[in-house]
């Protein structure tokens, strides 16, 4: 059905980005990242009475901040395409309540921005849409109590879990205009190998980030090389070590090439175990680091596979080993 | 690419191990001070109290142990000791108060109703459940053989 | 004295070097190892070894959750004593009262001024 090879659709008509807004908290500030970020929060409640109204108002601020950058008004936007990792991803809807654009909400956890840009760029290619925002979120503190514990209780964070990082991030895909295109994405497949730790994400969506990898390499007819960087989401300094491990024993080499958003974030001394997570993780770095390296010219090609672990409280609760999921999205320069 | 089962041990064989005996220590350090502070509490009073019997002494030691574990969790300061105690922050009766008032602060966005009264207990039930269920038990075992 | 302090310091933290060594070997929550200790406090008070610990290390080992399950199963004990079956109905909750029930009130007036904030 696809029209290159089983999981991955090639774009005609080469979806342009035409902007990347990025907005972050205190802690993610303070990391290696910095100095890419759109706009930083002196404190991560962004004035607002709950952590959930802040995230929110951070989920807005990235999808308007995308929207300016482009030197555009919400009314040239056709759709809002967003999620994010509360239950009924309550703030991407509640943003798209104040912004008066079509909304698709997504939600594939930590893998949503992949699925967002793949879904977006294929409106844009098929000539559904002409401008189309692509947007995630997370915050530490509203993920730390719907999937964990209250912020005040004395817990340790065991050495494989992330943080999750607090910061959204939105990318406006176009049909005309700037010199960065989405070449092809591919779709990944829900994998779980049995990983049952829901502190150890990483190794949880390893698996499903190295298959859809594998795939669209396939797919492609690519070697690693191709690529400048190929981007993982969030799966940690670990769940690398395991991403890059799994490629190994295909006979494919990416320690040179490979890239991961949660790896690159925080560094050691922020006392973040394997890195960050959360589905604002992959968007923030994407619409910083990589698309102004990428708009200077010092990368012409990345992949960027986003990762997500599926699972809920509840599910772990129940004894469910963790699915993950990835979605491959193709980013190239045009010269 | 690898298997399932392959990935399992892989996973096992590599994934990054706690700090052990670091961890241990800190645990052993911090339970140890605040046990020697329950302790200290406990003489304060007895001087103040010369004639009060061992069980009153006890329940106002608890008490004041639960409210300094209330109030320093309510001030953001034991969850910073508990990220490096771990075992030795949890397991003092302090710690019991942490589970109550953490998870009372954290849902005070809910309402007061169904925010702080319903999810009070979600962490600390459990423990009472537990620990009545088990008293009740021992109470009935202790009934019956009076009874034989 | 200071022999006293020193052997409440060294039950204590034995006691919590254990919880901490079941928290690095089986990832088990805060809740499930306060369970735990709670119901080791419960066996040692039935098998009535809690008070020759307690004469050694005092505040060493009814500091710890131990204490609080000791303090129940007494309770349920002296109930059934006193009022018989009954007894061991309310003879717990009874003498656990203080702890249980300033655990509830400092709780929620906590909860009405204080905010939950981020972890750094």
């Amino acid at each position: 059905m696809m029209n290159f090879g089983k999981q991955t659709i090639r774009f005609q008509n080469k979806p342009r980005v035409l902007s990347g807004y990025s907005i972050v908290g205190p802690k993610e500030a303070s990391g290696p990242l910095d100095p890419y970020f759109h706009k930083r929060l002196r404190k991560d409640d962004f004035g607002q009475r709950s952590f959930e109204k802040a995230e929110c108002k951070l989920h807005m601020s990235a999808i308007s901040g995308a929207i300016i950058a482009a030197g555009l008004t919400p009314k040239d936007i056709d759709v809002n395409i967003g999620g994010d990792l509360l239950n009924q991803i309550i703030t991407s809807s509640f943003s798209a309540r104040e912004l008066d654009i079509p909304f698709i909400g997504m939600y594939s956890a930590c893998s949503t921005f992949g699925q967002s840009l793949a879904l977006g760029a294929m409106l844009i290619d098929g000539g559904y849409a002409e401008k189309v925002t692509c947007s995630t979120s997370s915050h530490f503190s509203t993920a730390e109590r719907q999937y964990r514990y209250p912020l005040e209780l004395g817990t340790q964070m065991t050495p494989t879990s992330q943080w999750t990082v607090t910061g959204a991030g939105c990318t406006l895909l176009g049909n005309m205009g700037g010199n960065i295109f989405v070449e092809s994405a591919t779709i990944g497949k829900v994998i779980d190998f049995g990983i049952s730790d829901a502190n150890n994400m990483g190794a949880a969506m390893a698996p499903a980030a190295a298959k859809t990898v594998v795939q669209h390499l396939l797919d492609t007819g690519r070697e690693v090389s191709y690529y400048d960087h190929i981007v993982t989401g969030d799966l940690g300094i670990y769940g690398s070590k395991l991403f890059l491990e799994l490629l190994e024993s295909e006979g494919i080499h990416a320690a040179g090439v490979h890239k991961d958003c949660g790896e690159m974030i925080f560094d050691k001394k922020q006392r973040c175990p394997q890195g960050g997570s959360g589905a604002g993780c992959s968007s923030v770095v994407f619409n910083s680091y990589f698309l102004h390296h990428m708009s200077a010219g010092a990368i012409k090609r990345i992949l960027l596979v986003p990762t997500g672990a599926l699972l809920s409280k509840l599910s772990s609760l129940q004894g469910e080993t963790i699915p993950g999921i990835a979605n491959a999205v193709s980013f190239e320069r045009e010269e | 690419m690898l298997s399932k089962t392959q990935y399992l041990e892989l996973d096992k064989r590599i994934a990054p191990k706690s700090k052990e005996g670091q961890t241990l220590w800190i645990a052993f350090l911090v339970g140890g001070a605040i046990c020697m502070i329950g302790q200290g509490i406990s003489d304060v009073f007895s001087l103040i109290l010369p004639n009060a019997d061992e069980k009153v002494i006890g329940q106002i030691t608890s008490t004041v142990m639960i409210f300094l574990g209330a109030l320093l969790t309510g001030i953001g300061v034991y969850d910073r000791i508990g990220k490096y105690a771990g075992g030795g922050s949890i397991i003092p009766i302090t710690g019991f108060a942490n589970s109550v008032v953490s998870p009372a602060m954290e849902y005070r966005s809910e309402g007061v109703v169904f925010g702080v009264m319903c999810k009070m207990f979600v962490i600390a039930g459990p423990i009472i459940v537990s620990g009545v269920t088990a008293a009740i038990g021992v109470g009935l075992i202790y009934w019956f053989i009076g009874v034989l | 004295m200071v022999l006293t302090y020193l052997k409440v310091f060294a039950v204590g933290g034995a006691l919590c070097m254990i919880g901490q060594l079941l928290i690095n070997l089986t990832k088990m929550t805060s809740a499930k190892i306060l369970v735990a200790f709670l119901l080791l406090g419960v066996l040692l008070e039935a098998l009535g070894l809690f008070d020759a610990i307690k004469s050694f290390s005092q505040a060493g080992i009814t500091i710890p959750i131990t204490g609080f399950g000791s303090t129940l199963t007494k309770g349920a004990i002296e109930g059934v004593k006193e009022d018989g079956i009954l007894g061991a109905l309310t003879g717990g909750m009874k003498a656990a009262a203080a702890g249980l029930s300033s655990a509830i009130f400092f709780g929620f007036v906590i909860s009405l001024i204080c905010k939950s904030k981020t972890k750094v």
